[in-house]
């Protein structure tokens, strides 16, 4: 991600700007009340996660999933896939053939 | 009592001889579901029509003398988190109110072919992130034994159709307790898989490192029967273990000999409801009395779990949930200027409270600077607790613990602060981040009549020696026989 944030964790320590960054990142509208709400609440979640630091975790290999299956491979045969009507059943804009989006090279769009 | 509060066993036995007929069955659950879902609110579909349809159309193979599945004609409720062709799929969320998917989920896949009646869908916290099913769009579901408590969750409409006689069966979705919880809240039994029994393809994900499908049922065999039926490898998803699935159902009624139980002492500690506790210690009576060595095991790690899973979780479902973009299905808003903003107001406006929470918690815990300090640190702390595991399982058999360190609670009463709600799923997240199976078994009531759950986790993949040792208490105990009073005000 290009945006970064201040590179200390900030326990229980969140602002407002710090909300609404990560809400920017996330692409997620949020409104007033909710962003002043999240700012105490993920603060006080965060503090209570802090809790980690206690656990000796030197030397330990970080665990992505239970089941640690890698490269599970099949051969690349075609098989039954949706058609485009499938695809765009739920679309909420489509011309029978393609999805369609509001312009991608628009200024305000970043 | 209506028919479709008996156990799915003995259902199956009256269907295949003679005495009942899947229509009069799928008109009583739909009875049911008319005259009681009002108050408990179960459901967030009903697929009356198709449900008799499909009743008839197995009445009649089966009057004609043509084979048939193993559920033939069984009703069996689905949660709205599996994509089914049929029916809407909304997982609790104005994000995908109205849509239809275009295919059905491995695990409906496999209730078609084992010829189940598919009644619904049920209601859950919205995708599947909560514990009470308080945050639904679609409103709560509540606890047939009190309808002014939850339902738990996140599959608390599973629990609560299975538990009313909405349905003999149902299929929920567990990522740190979401079957094992609503379970013990609606007095019903509920399993959780080891990771990789189960396929996840077409199970709409929340935190796919965590999440398994898993069966309601209202006593043990049923839990069996389901899972038999659900499990099983799928090249569709990558995580499915190619392991066969073995006939849970048939050695139910052998005790697992020598039965070592394991009783963490930290789970006993402040905090824990002290009905909660006296139904755990009474419950281990019982294996005691039955010969079962009762000891006490060491989970140094446990301390850790609520705040690994609440960092990992959120992570994954940051990812996952940056799906819904308002391009390819689901809602979009009109009220936007140009794409990116049309992302944020499409998302903003359809997604609920907890959502939005966890998203901004995972896509904080996972940015540029905190990375290592959260998420990293998080799957660190994983492996360790599965190390514990690990550990704990070559000196017994089962861990045996309370499911939740209270009876239903009354709705509202966590609403407001988010970290309660998450601290009160300890007992449950720890089997989800070391991928275990754990089943929730009716173990008692509170005084004022709120059922209360046993649970028993095992090492993975052996699912079928925990069924056997669920069974070895169920026989013992009637609290599974026990029927909802809907007492309370659906207030």
């Amino acid at each position: 991600m290009s945006e970064t944030h201040s590179a200390e964790p900030s326990h229980g320590q969140l602002t407002r700007e710090d909300v609404l960054k990560v809400a920017r990142l996330a692409r997620l509208g949020l409104d007033e009340s909710e962003v002043e709400e999240f700012t105490g609440q993920l603060g006080q979640v965060l503090g209570y996660v802090g809790i980690l630091e206690e656990a000796d975790t030197e030397g330990v290999e970080p665990l992505a999933g239970a089941s640690e299956r890698t490269d599970v491979l099949r051969e690349d045969e075609p098989g039954e896939s949706l058609t485009r009507d499938q695809a765009l059943s739920g679309a909420p804009r489509h011309d029978d053939r393609f999805f369609l989006v509001p312009p991608v090279l628009d200024t305000s769009a970043e | 009592m209506t028919a479709c509060r008996e156990p799915a066993s003995v259902l199956i036995e009256r269907l295949s001889n003679g005495e009942t007929t899947s229509l009069e069955l799928t008109e009583a659950c739909l009875a049911e579901i008319t005259s009681h879902d009002g108050a408990v609110g179960a459901f967030l579909h009903v697929a009356g029509d198709s449900a008799r349809q499909a009743a008839e159309s197995i009445d009649r193979r089966r009057a004609a003398g043509e084979p048939l599945g193993r559920l033939a004609g069984l009703p069996v409720a689905v949660k709205d988190v599996l994509v089914t062709r049929d029916q809407p799929t909304t997982c609790g969320s104005r994000m995908l109110e109205g849509w239809t998917p275009p295919y059905d989920a491995h695990t409906v896949e496999k209730l078609r072919d084992a010829d189940a009646v598919l009644i619904g869908k049920t209601n859950m916290d919205e995708f599947a992130m909560g514990s009470t099913t308080e945050n639904s769009a679609f409103g709560p579901t509540r606890t047939p034994w009190q309808l002014d408590c939850v339902a738990g969750g996140s599959s608390g409409g599973s629990a609560a159709a299975v538990s009313a006689g909405f349905a003999p069966l149902a299929v929920g979705s567990d990522t740190g307790g979401s079957i094992r919880q609503p379970a013990s809240f609606c007095g019903v039994v509920g399993l959780k898989p080891s990771y990789g029994r189960v396929s996840r393809y077409g199970l709409v994900a929340y935190a796919s490192s965590l999440d398994q499908v898993g069966p309601f049922a209202r006593d043990v065999a049923g839990a069996a029967m389901l899972l038999e039926v659900l499990a099983g490898h799928d090249r569709r998803d990558g995580t499915s273990v190619d392991q066969p699935v073995p006939p849970y159902g048939q050695q139910l009624e052998k005790p697992v000999d020598g039965l070592r139980i394991g009783i963490c002492p930290d789970h006993f500690g402040d905090g824990l409801d002290p009905e909660v506790r006296e139904a755990v210690e009474r419950a281990l009576d019982i294996y005691r009395g039955l010969g079962a060595d009762v000891q006490e095991i060491e989970l140094p790690h446990s301390r850790f779990a609520v705040a690994c899973y609440y960092l990992v979780a959120p992570s994954e479902a940051s990812s996952n949930l940056a799906r819904y973009d308002g391009i390819h299905y689901g809602r979009r808003t009109d009220d936007h200027d140009g794409l990116v903003e049309m992302y944020s107001n499409s998302r903003g406006a359809a997604f609920g409270t907890e959502v939005k929470r966890r998203i901004m918690l995972g896509t904080y815990a996972l940015s540029a600077g905190y990375y290592d300090a959260y998420y990293l640190k998080a799957q660190k702390v994983r492996r360790l607790i599965q190390q514990d595991y690990s550990q704990a399982f070559a000196d017994v058999d089962v861990i045996a613990s309370p499911v939740a360190p209270t009876p239903a609670v009354r709705l509202g009463q966590l609403t407001d602060d988010p970290l309660q709600m998450y601290l009160a799923d300890a007992y449950t997240i720890s089997a989800n981040l070391a991928g275990l199976p754990g089943v929730s078994i009716p173990a008692g009531f509170s005084q004022d009549g709120r059922p209360i759950g046993l649970q028993l986790l095992a090492n993975a993949f052996t699912e079928d020696r925990l069924l056997r040792a669920a069974a070895m208490h169920e026989r013992e105990t009637d609290w599974h026989l026990a029927t909802p009073t809907f007492a309370g005000d659906a207030c």
